[in-house]
């Protein structure tokens, strides 16, 4: 692989939790790169460092050591001021339990992002593509607890995909939802993916979701143990 | 957008939004009831002074501001009408009825009459005996009175022979020789009143009377009722200051346990907003501005209470209470009750803002 080209790298990445006395290494010398417009699955047991992976490919925690590059920017020297722009513009997420803001409609949960991207006033041509693709049109003024999973879990890829960020991840994105809605998200995924030529980064424990990825990593203990 | 966010988290939480901004305006209605009460009192006092046509106003050694009763000798009186330029002096007896708010004055009315040019009465008519009463038209109104009726003041019972229109001297008027004989002030009166006859000489005939009775407060009554200022009045700045620490304190108190149960609520909320790019300022100021929203209402809320507690007293007291609405007080108490809000929200704002957004998205 061309490392010129990783939009994401990561070398030796380590993260040690330190909880009470105790040190609880949740990754332990990490190495992945990921290309633009790729869409990468991720899987490995519970506790094997996948989310604390994302965290910090995201900007939520610093890492403890290592090297990691997402876009142009440095998380290892990266303030926090710098993590919490690179979650505006550069890396958003979606998570298992949707986590849409409870007391705003859909239209507005999608509005915040933008606004704390500071691009609330400029008119966004791909918006309306993205919302018709998402299906989500006519469900933009009810609050998440009138939507139903699938429903909010796609106004939440909307609002993750609204600021056109260089970094999708996604963290269990099916799994709280049925069969159909997970294939349905999974295809908005693929869309994004395809059309759009979002770089997507999934976890998922399910073979048949991760299969809707270009490659699959496999993680143990903390490291990467294998890809395809 | 943070106003969207504030709005519709208060809107989510309407009774706890409604409780806080009710607590927070209690304060609020009591400075303004309270600087209401006092603003009342000077103004409806300064205006029965005016109204009596005196152009001078000597008090007692020693008195103060506010004291009511005490003593001259009735001497005084004859010594000061024969001095140049007074045309009459008129002595009386001031006895407090209820606190400081509500007192009654023994007159002689023919003197009266003359000075003023006599009380306008709406009901009968002046004293025809010893335990008659004129009473103003607050006071009749607050004790239920009539021409006729009894009433009880200073522990006995007297009867109502008029009823006047307010705005001269008192309201409540006793016959001058009763209320010194039954208040064991014989001889004794409290302030008296010189009418000139040249009103434009007021200034020089103080000066004079300073001259010759030297340790007497003497005013000119128009230097007497720009004194009788809410200023002036001994206590109440101190008073009116704890009431205004009172409404910081508890703004803060509402505010911080408001707020610092909400910031615990909406924990989750805080790890999404952070998970999406909000910068600790940007949730700090998410909690300020709910804080300080809800000082907002609660000033509202304490203004609208304010007018229950006017009206209230209006329509129940109006004679032992002049309640008044100042409205420049109003942003005033306005200031106090942000100023609370504001540092009760301090605490739980920038807690708020240190979440760690890993921990509030993992939390439930
Ligand atoms: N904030 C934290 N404090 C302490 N330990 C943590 C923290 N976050 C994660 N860990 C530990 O780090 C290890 C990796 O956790 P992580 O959540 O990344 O696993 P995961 O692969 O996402 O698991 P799952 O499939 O269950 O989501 C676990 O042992 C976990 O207990
Ligand atoms: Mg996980």
């Amino acid at each position: 692989m061309n490392e010129g080209q990783a939009i994401i790298e990561v070398r030796e990445l380590r993260k040690i939790y330190r909880v009470g006395d105790v040190d609880v290494a949740a990754l332990r010398g990490l190495d992945l790169d990921v290309l633009p417009a790729e869409f990468l699955s991720i899987v490995g047991p519970s506790g094997s460092g996948k989310s604390t992976l994302f965290h910090i490919i995201g900007g939520l925690a610093p890492p403890t050591s290592g090297r990691v590059r997402v876009a142009d920017g440095d998380l290892a020297t990266m303030t926090e001021a710098g993590r919490t722009r690179l979650r505006r513009r550069t890396v958003s997420f979606v998570f298992q339990k949707f986590n849409l803001l409870p007391n705003l409609t859909a239209r507005d949960n999608i509005a915040v992002a933008r606004h704390l991207a500071g691009l609330e006033l400029k008119p966004d041509a791909q918006f309306e593509e993205v919302v018709r693709l998402l299906g989500i049109a006519r469900r933009l003024d009810h609050k998440p607890n009138a939507l139903s999973g699938g429903e909010q879990q796609r106004v939440a890829i909307a609002r993750a995909i609204v600021n056109h960020p260089a970094i999708l991840l996604a963290d269990e994105p099916t799994g709280n939802l049925d069969t159909e809605n997970s294939k349905a998200v999974l295809e908005v995924l693929r869309d994004l993916n395809e059309r759009l030529g979002q770089t997507i980064l999934m976890i998922t424990h399910n073979p048949e979701a991760a299969a809707y990825g270009h490659r699959t990593v496999h993680m143990r203990d903390g490291r990467i143990v294998d890809g395809d | 957008m943070t106003i969207k966010l504030v709005k519709e988290n208060m809107k989510h939480r309407p009774m706890r939004s409604l409780l806080s901004a009710l607590l927070i305006g209690v304060p609020v209605t009591l400075i303004l009831c309270l600087v209401g009460l006092s603003h009342g009192m000077v103004d409806e006092n300064n205006r029965r002074t005016q109204g009596i046509g005196a152009d001078i106003i000597v008090r007692p050694t020693g008195s103060t501001m506010l004291s009511l009763s005490g003593g001259m000798d009735e001497r005084v009186v004859g010594f000061l009408a024969k001095q140049p330029h007074v045309a009459m002096a008129m002595g009386v007896v001031n006895q407090a009825v209820e606190g400081i708010t509500l007192g009654a004055t023994g007159i002689d009315l023919d003197q009266f009459n003359r000075m003023s040019g006599g009380f306008n009465y709406l009901e009968g008519g002046p004293f025809r005996g010893a335990d008659d009463v004129i009473v103003d038209q607050y006071y009749a109104e607050q004790k239920h009175l009539h021409v006729g009726s009894t009433v009880n003041i200073l522990n006995r019972d007297w009867r109502v022979s008029g009823i006047i229109e307010s705005g001269k001297l008192t309201r409540i008027a006793l016959p001058l020789r009763i209320l010194q004989e039954r208040t064991s002030n014989l001889g004794k009166v409290s302030q008296i009143y010189l009418k000139l006859d040249n009103s434009s000489l007021t200034n020089d005939v103080v000066k004079d009377l300073k001259g010759l009775l030297k340790d007497y407060p003497i005013y000119s009554v128009a230097d007497w009722t720009s004194l009788f200022n809410v200023n002036n009045i001994p206590g109440l700045q101190p008073f009116t200051v704890v009431i205004m620490v009172i409404g910081i304190v508890i703004g803060f108190l509402v505010v911080y346990l408001s707020m610092y149960m909400a910031v615990l609520q909406r924990t989750r909320e805080i790890g999404i907003l952070k998970s999406l790019g909000a910068s600790n300022a940007f949730i700090l100021g998410i909690i300020l501005t709910e804080a300080l929203m809800l000082g907002l209402g609660g000033t509202l809320l304490g203004i609208g209470m304010s007018y229950g507690a006017y009206w209230l007293i209006r329509t129940l007291v109006p004679a032992s209470f002049p309640l008044v609405i100042v409205y420049s007080w109003w942003p005033i108490a306005c200031g106090i009750t942000l100023a609370g809000a504001g540092l009760g929200a301090l605490y739980p704002g920038f807690s708020a803002a240190r979440h760690d957004p890993i921990e509030a998205l993992a939390y439930e």
